[in-house]
């Protein structure tokens, strides 16, 4: 499994320009840092309030004035810049974040999105996550392709909305895959997984691109 | 000049049952624990608290609740206004027996809301939400009840695209935390701990500021203080930095 989360995370961080300014979310997302190109250089935003977002803070180094939105010990680059929470969102909702990585409960075939609330269960709150799929020019849902066999990727988002309309891509472990105004795109998949398993695990119709491109499986 | 600088327990003295507050933070960070404290000895019920968070339960920071959790854990709030509380078991078990109003507001639409309180303004049109329950208000069941987490909204559409009405917050109290401070209040919040402090400075009747360090007026140059001391009504020295 932790395999499969790195195949995400490696692959989303192909998503990225040089010079872009990029949001992640807590987890999976968080991961995409790791993997960014040599060749390429971005800055991360943190909702709570900074630019140049870096890694995790060493133990015993925290600088206790210092969190990411998750409320973990991290540290920044020399370029940095601090601001206010409604300076974080200016920047968000003002479209100066090219992109931005979330996790999803469910996302649907048209772009609607799901994570931020199971009625009858949990309520956490959205946090900053409304306003940065909103705001960002492009949405980029990274996650196992299911919650252990059962479908996230359907024709129509049961859960709560987070947002409509707002997803551009979700890659999973087991392919790419883009919204369209004609309906969920596969346009890459990993070798290990078929046509048909990837059909199988996902609730709504697939259209396959015609130049469907395979990815190698790495070891 | 006027004297502003306050003991804790003076500053909060005000703060009476059922009032509502605003507190600077995000997880506790930039949060004034001192003002807090002193709010907790105070004892005061049945608050409206108006931030970003619930705070940290001591569960989750190792050792004591952290900000707003500790008001939380005191019994002294009826209605969390908040973006994000999932980090505070405290309030998802409150919401569910019933002794916890909870409303929550996208962390973007929150700040622009307090800030429509704070500059005068009626309120703020934002695309966040549109499509959402927080547009239409529909309840939610937890437990086995169903609640409001949020109010429906007008929506406006502006050249073509939708825009939620969202309408300004404002508190009797704002408890605010700084790093470094003068005597006449202007201040300035190091790194992360910003968040909401400088907003919601600008958004209550009265504003209480904490500060690790208080200077002397025309100690430092004018340009370290980024946030206008005309916002603040009592300043309370004393605030640590949060020990890990």
């Amino acid at each position: 499994m932790a395999d499969l989360k790195a195949r995400i995370a490696k692959r989303t961080a192909q998503e990225f320009h040089d010079g872009d300014v990029v949001n992640l979310g807590i987890g999976l997302p968080t991961m995409v840092a790791d993997y960014i190109p040599d060749d390429i250089d971005i800055i991360l935003h943190s909702e709570n309030g900074f630019t140049g977002l870096a890694g995790a803070a060493e133990p015993g180094k925290e600088d206790v004035d210092v969190i990411n939105s998750g409320g973990g010990y991290v540290t920044h680059v020399d370029h940095g810049n601090f601001f206010g929470s409604e300076e974080s969102f200016s920047i968000v909702r003002g479209g100066h974040v090219d992109a931005t990585v979330l996790g999803a409960m469910e996302v649907d075939d048209k772009g609607n999105l799901a994570n931020w609330i199971v009625p009858g269960k949990m309520v956490a709150g959205m946090g900053g996550a409304m306003d940065l799929v909103v705001g960002a020019k492009k949405v980029i849902i990274a996650m196992l392709h299911t919650q252990k066999g059962k479908h996230k990727i359907l024709k129509e988002c049961t859960l709560p909305l987070t947002a409509k309309n707002v997803v551009n891509m979700i890659i999973t472990e087991m392919g790419v895959m883009e919204v369209t105004d004609k309906g969920l795109v596969l346009t890459e998949r990993y070798a290990d997984y078929s046509v048909d398993d990837i059909k199988a695990a996902t609730g709504c119709d697939l259209i396959i691109a015609d130049n469907l491109k395979v990815n190698p499986v790495e070891e | 000049m006027i004297n502003k600088i306050r003991t804790a327990d003076e500053a909060v003295a005000g703060i009476k049952d059922g009032m509502t507050i605003m507190v600077g933070g995000f997880l506790g960070t930039g949060t004034p624990e001192i003002l807090i404290d002193a709010l907790v000895k105070k004892g005061v019920k049945h608050l409206t608290v108006i931030a970003n968070d619930g705070g940290l339960p001591a569960a989750a920071t190792g050792t004591t609740d952290r900000g707003v959790a500790k008001l939380l854990t005191a019994g002294m709030v009826d209605h969390i206004i908040a973006s994000h509380v999932g980090m505070n078991p405290y309030i998802g078990d409150h919401m569910a027996d019933g002794t916890l109003q909870c409303t929550l507001f996208p962390q973007g639409s929150l700040a622009e809301k307090i800030r429509a309180g704070g500059v005068g303004l009626g309120g703020v049109l934002t695309p966040t939400g549109v499509g959402t329950l927080i547009e239409t208000g529909e309840k939610i069941p937890i437990g086995d009840r169903e609640i409001s987490i949020s109010e429906p909204k007008e929506t406006i559409k502006i050249d073509g695209k939708l825009y939620l009405l969202e309408k300004p917050l404002r508190a009797d109290y704002a408890l605010c935390r700084a790093s470094i401070c003068d005597e006449y209040g202007n201040f300035t919040c190091y790194k992360a701990t910003k968040n909401f402090n400088a907003v919601m400075a600008k958004a209550a009747d009265t504003v209480i500021l904490a500060s690790e360090k208080i200077v002397n007026i025309g100690e430092h140059h004018v340009d370290t203080f980024h946030h206008a001391g005309v916002y603040v009504d009592y300043i309370v020295g004393g605030e640590k930095p949060w020990q890990i």
